[in-house]
């Protein structure tokens, strides 16, 4: 096992499946000599050269489109998208081509790119820079979506994306690039957990609080205060967004009766909507309340001095959890 | 060669290049005509056959659509000889990214004709298999494909070989970003594309001169990507200059750009109506620049087309119409449950789900039902 950030596993992870297969190239901006803004990327065209990590001009339809022309000729492009809110001028390509060109062609041709976005907000940056897009992918069919939160997922799952011949949207939490972990780089993919499965992070008796991604901590802290106030939360991290992994949620909820599901993106028609919906019909008749949602706001993403405002934080989640638990809460008395 | 007018610095030729003029009389065209030294009369014979059967494929097909047999199509009356001057250029492992209206270009790759069908009746979304044929499948996305031609001549590159990606684009098509992303990255890596636009003067009912100011071809070398302008109506001048692109990405030259002025004599698809946007003088000036009339008269000047060929062209035109109605009005449709297939390359949890749902919704109907929904209606 060896100590790694987030940056460094996702590295370590382009590195290992770059080794192991020379058809996988990376494509972005700044990719290359300067190691990606975020240094996700760092010395990967000095070792593997300029034709497999690509610094592309700054045009997002271009880095898509181009990798679905390298795809049709047997490549596995690894595209960056710089930020989050970057990747609107490439959603045709992703939405109308990545995401159809093999149920158009019957099975013919496969798009086994993936799609690596920095999301989510929470590093004080400016706008267009902190948004959860993440959605829009979702409901998109022909794409799989992954959200990762530690440093080990990060590593095991992006080159389980790579490997897939499916499309995948790999949306990386930048407010956690810096956190660490240990990291098994030694790690066999074909005893790994799949890609798709749903995974607890913590016990719990009382609640089933649900999330992905950059809340996946938050969550974790939020679990460890509720205990010290004698309420057990079960934290699940969803992993893969589609497919959802519904089952772990399936039985977490026939246990506690309990369903909270937390993220920072916007709440109308966001995930929330979605396991709430899917969880209310499996276990309808497990639940003891109404699920909560405890969520980002139905506004473009604000200026950063407010986005703490905007971000579901651990006060808040704990507020969700005593709405499904019928405790004093911050809507106590309100109808509806 | 053409390099000195290929030159990034070097505007395009104002005029069109030909080699065979309106009247069917010989063009004298210093630029084009070395690379059509070897096209002979039995090679011209051969264009003009291609020309007549895709015709004839287009005049079927609409046919077929005014008969309720096929949803919707998309003509390509009047484009008969960039679509063949231009594929008739190629090598078999040159890569083909084409809009939906090159069905003659599929056509003479080796489609077969129920296949081209299907997608224009409903059936499929595509009608060969891309790998097949070197063809993607139809872009209807306007200026999508170029961008897929552009990543797929970057991967030749990788793979050093010398062949080529085309991208078919019409008019309209550069005006979009896609388009203008795609030159960029052609010329930034070089790549062995040939951007083939078919400048049929209507982008449905907007005019090529709300696309652009200048002549279409004079945008390539802002972009650092040589370009000409080719009588689009003019098979062997189409040809010529396909092969001139395609000598250059195949010998390194990087990425190449040509605009065939040619004139869509039909409607951009059936469901338009072209007499409320366009007026008759400007129709009947392009029918005297039909291609077929103008190759025709060519090898009859020259004492090549007697009767007995023109009798042949005409059998094997019918021959291709009777194929293709009987392949489509035959076609069956597909299954209901083929909805479900290739979405994914592997399981998927949730489509799992509904389809094992809608599986059990039709099961619950009698078994006999089951059976033919399942195996495709064949009405």
């Amino acid at each position: 096992m060896t100590t790694l950030t987030l940056t460094q596993a996702i590295n370590a992870g382009l590195r290992k499946a770059m080794e192991e297969d020379p058809k996988v190239v990376l494509l972005g901006e700044d990719i290359g000599t300067l190691g990606g803004v975020f240094r996700v990327t760092d010395g990967l065209m000095k070792d593997f050269g300029s034709h497999r990590v690509i610094d592309t001009p700054l045009a997002e339809s271009a880095i898509i489109g181009t990798a679905v022309g390298l795809a049709y000729r047997g490549f596995r492009p690894v595209c960056e998208i710089q930020f989050d809110g970057f990747i609107y001028p490439g959603f045709d390509q992703i939405v109308s081509q990545v995401a159809k060109l093999h149920m158009r062609t019957h099975g013919q041709v496969r798009m086994p790119l993936t799609i690596r976005v920095p999301f989510g907000g929470g590093i004080g940056s400016p706008e267009h820079h902190s948004e959860s897009p993440e959605g829009y992918f979702v409901h998109t069919s022909g794409l799989r979506v992954i959200s990762v939160s530690n440093p080990q997922d990060a590593y095991t799952m992006l080159r389980q994306a790579i490997a897939s011949d499916d499309p995948v949207l790999f949306f990386e939490p930048k407010r956690r690039y810096h956190a660490k972990g240990e990291v098994d780089l030694e790690l066999d993919l074909s005893r790994a957990p799949a890609m798709g499965a749903a995974r607890i992070v913590a016990s719990g008796t009382d609640v089933t609080l649900v999330t992905y991604g950059p809340l996946v901590a938050t969550a974790l802290d939020a679990a460890k205060a509720a205990f010290d106030d004698g309420v057990s939360i079960e934290v699940i991290d969803l992993r893969s967004l589609s497919p959802i992994d519904y089952g772990p949620l399936e039985e977490s909820v026939r246990r506690t009766g309990r369903l909270v599901v937390t993220h920072e993106a916007g709440e109308t028609l966001g995930l929330g909507a979605e396991i709430v919906a899917a969880v209310t019909e499996r276990c309808f008749n497990y639940l003891e309340a109404a699920p909560v949602r405890v969520t980002g706001f139905d506004i473009p993403y604000p200026p950063s001095k407010l986005e703490k405002h905007h971000l579901p934080d651990l006060d808040r989640m704990l507020d969700g959890v005593d709405r499904a638990l019928g405790r004093p809460n911050s809507l106590s008395g309100l109808e509806g | 060669m053409l390099e000195e007018t290929a030159s990034p610095e070097t505007s395009p030729q104002p005029g069109i290049h030909q080699l065979i003029g309106a009247d069917g009389t010989s063009v004298v065209d210093e630029l084009l005509a070395p690379f059509v030294t070897d096209v002979d009369d039995d090679q011209l014979l051969e264009l003009l056959s291609d020309m007549v059967v895709i015709r004839r494929i287009d005049a079927e097909a609409t046919a077929l659509q005014r008969q309720g047999q096929l949803a919707l199509w998309p003509p390509m009356l009047g484009q008969e000889a960039a679509q063949i001057g231009s594929v008739r250029a190629l090598e078999d492992d040159d890569f083909i990214f084409p809009t939906y209206r090159e069905n003659g270009v599929a056509y003479c790759r080796g489609a077969k004709l129920a296949g081209i069908m299907s997608t224009w009746r409903g059936s499929a979304n595509t009608g060969w298999d891309p790998y097949e044929f070197n063809m993607a499948t139809p872009q209807i996305i306007i200026g999508a494909q170029t961008l897929h031609a552009t990543g797929y001549a970057m991967g030749l590159t990788m793979d050093g070989k010398e062949s080529l990606a085309i991208a078919y684009l019409g008019d309209g098509a550069t005006s979009q970003g896609d388009v203008h992303e795609s030159m960029v990255f052609a010329a930034s890596f070089q790549a062995p594309v040939v951007f083939f636009c078919q400048n049929n003067h209507w982008a449905i009912s907007e005019p090529v001169g709300l696309q652009s100011h200048v002549p279409l071809a004079g945008r390539a070398p802002g972009y650092g990507i040589p370009s000409l302008r080719v009588d689009g109506n003019d098979v062997l001048a189409v040809l010529a200059a396909t092969r001139w692109a395609a000598t250059r990405a195949r010998s390194g030259g990087g990425p190449s750009f040509i605009e065939a002025v040619t004139y869509r004599m039909g409607a951009h698809t059936t469901a338009d109506d072209p007499t409320r946007y366009r007026g008759v003088t400007e129709l009947e000036e392009w029918r005297g620049k039909d291609p077929i009339a103008r190759l025709r008269a060519f090898l009859q000047g020259r004492g090549k087309l007697d009767a007995g060929q023109e009798a042949a062209l005409e059998a094997k035109a019918d021959a291709v119409a009777a194929e293709l109605r009987a392949g489509c009005i035959n076609m069956p449709d597909p299954a209901p449950m083929s909805i479900f297939d290739n979405v994914y390359t592997s399981g998927h949890a949730i489509l799992d789900r509904q389809r094992d749902h809608y599986e059990r919704y039709l099961a619950s109907f009698s078994g006999t039902e089951v059976d033919a929904l399942a195996e495709g209606n064949r009405s």
